[in-house]
């Protein structure tokens, strides 16, 4: 037997994930530990563990998502859990239910867990408020995104060796992105430096306070990085009516990273998007394509911390 | 905490000797034979045995691999503390292959059980045998029984059997723990 191990180590210091700000620098570390294992597991002939085989997660998905969903439900399915899905376009919710109501008639049909995406900012927390189940946050509005964050964080540390004391800068639409926030927090919790870059318009005023520079000059902004996370235009997400910048040309030729800026770098950076990508936009596909860029690293090892964030959920729930 | 020594340094040395002589005796050169480790502890063992095995057969090439039976355990979400996965390595297919299980210490079986469903994803083994360095008598709850045994031990369920290692900073021996 081996337990002698077993006995010193420890869990999560939280029940739900709802957002990067609620973790410890230690919960952060133990996620990508366990993500290295899982990673371990994905390339395995058989991509599959038993863990999880007597739980049951409902993925509730009120707003669009293709990645997010595809990869929660592909480590769900890895960990062996029951899934149920859900989209709000073909559900209930259509006819009026509220939010506790939808949740918990799904939690009387007996599951366990719950990873939800929803346009209010709080949604995730408000549920926790109401509910029993375990809930994973798969983005609530322009708060956060949890683990969008974890994984860009963990393919850092995987290209670069650690996060400690790089220089991240993060560009695009910081005010509409729950994307920069996790990020900023989960960054910032590992030691990293932080910078944010984009229009006055589209980043939030007194952002400072969180710890970050802010550069409205993407070329000064890239010469000082290690990594530059490009954020996509929220263009959904943007007040109707309101201009936050001329035109999508003029963003593109302000703030777009295209392959002649890229080379004319003193030195190689690491090219991040969290997808879905605007090729044209905020990068030119021969940048998305280019051997600097982890945009396809940071889908594969989504699911791997993914199934590291339910296992460790699902750890801190007893088996009644 | 009471402690005995069951195994000092230099009984331990002859045993994995002896272990390491038996398993030659039935594998030869381990043309077919893979050696795997159970994390975290049992890979100390198997370490040291693999070593032992090179000096005595220098000429055999002995596939090794670690397996982590966290994945596999019946108590995840039962047991108190919790289970944090190891590293699984095994750079080789076991389809066909004679595998020989090593962990330091034999109680309920139920680690045991874990790992071997964990190395059956990495094919069909031909055969599994299991080598351990302490055998703790009568408290199986699984039918598992070992074909190499260090040593077999009686002792009652709030004893700890305790291998240490010299790599870990101590030295090499085998304590009994009683609470």
């Amino acid at each position: 037997m081996n337990t002698m191990k077993v006995t010193e180590q420890r869990g999560l210091s939280v029940k739900h994930l709802l957002g990067i700000k609620d973790l410890t620098r230690a919960d952060i570390e133990l996620i990508f530990s366990q993500a290295d294992e899982f990673k371990e597991v994905l390339d395995r002939p058989i991509k599959k563990v038993p863990s999880l085989r007597d739980v049951t997660v409902a993925n509730l998905f009120f707003e669009n998502s293709t990645r997010t969903r595809l990869s929660f439900e592909l480590a769900e399915k890895r960990l062996s859990a029951d899934v149920v899905n859900f989209a709000a376009s073909s559900s209930s919710v259509k006819k009026g239910e509220t939010l506790v109501d939808t949740v918990n008639n799904i939690l009387a049909m007996k599951v366990d867990m719950v990873v939800m995406r929803h346009a209010s900012p709080g949604a995730a927390v408000f549920l926790s408020r109401h509910i029993e189940a375990s809930i994973v946050n798969a983005g609530d509005g322009t708060h956060e995104h949890p683990t969008q964050a974890l994984l860009d964080a963990y393919s850092i540390r995987e290209k670069l060796g650690s996060v400690e004391g790089k220089k991240v800068v993060i560009v695009g639409d910081i005010t509409h992105s729950r994307v920069a926030i996790s990020n900023i927090y989960c960054l910032k919790k590992l030691g990293a430096e932080v910078m944010v870059c984009g229009p006055t318009t589209l980043i939030p005023k007194h952002i400072e306070s969180l710890g970050v520079k802010v550069e409205h000059n993407l070329r000064s902004a890239l010469e000082w990085c290690d990594v530059a996370n490009m954020l996509r235009i929220q263009l959904e997400r943007q007040d109707a009516g309101v201009a936050y910048f001329p035109s999508l040309r003029e963003y593109s030729m302000q703030y777009g990273l295209d392959k002649a800026l890229l080379n004319s770098l003193s030195k190689k950076i690491v090219v991040m998007h969290p997808g879905p990508i605007n090729r044209g936009v905020e990068i030119t596909s021969d940048v998305a394509d280019s051997d600097q860029s982890i945009i396809l690293d940071q889908v594969e090892n989504g699911v791997a911390v993914r199934m590291a964030v339910i296992y460790l959920l699902a750890q801190n729930m007893k088996r009644g | 905490m009471r402690q005995v020594t069951l195994i000092d340094s230099k009984l331990l040395h002859l045993i994995i000797t002896r272990l390491s002589c038996q398993l030659i005796e039935n594998h030869e050169d381990f043309s077919n034979t893979v050696i795997i480790g159970l994390q975290p502890r049992g890979v100390m063992l198997a370490e040291r045995i693999l070593e032992q095995l090179k000096g005595m057969q220098p000429k055999a090439n002995i596939a090794y691999g670690v397996v982590d039976p966290t994945f596999y355990r019946d108590d995840f979400r039962i047991h108190d503390k919790p289970l944090i996965a190891h590293k699984t390595d095994i750079p080789f297919s076991l389809e066909g292959k004679h595998v020989i299980f090593i962990d330091d210490v034999l109680y309920t079986g139920r680690t045991i059980r874990a790992g071997l469903e964990g190395i059956m994803e990495y094919g069909r083994p031909a055969s599994v045998e299991l080598l351990v360095l302490v055998e703790r008598r009568f408290t199986r709850e699984l039918p598992i029984e070992p074909r190499y045994v260090g040593k077999s031990v009686d002792s009652y369920d709030n004893q700890q059997v305790r291998v240490m290692w010299k790599k870990d900073g101590g030295e090499d021996k085998v304590m009994l723990l009683t609470e």
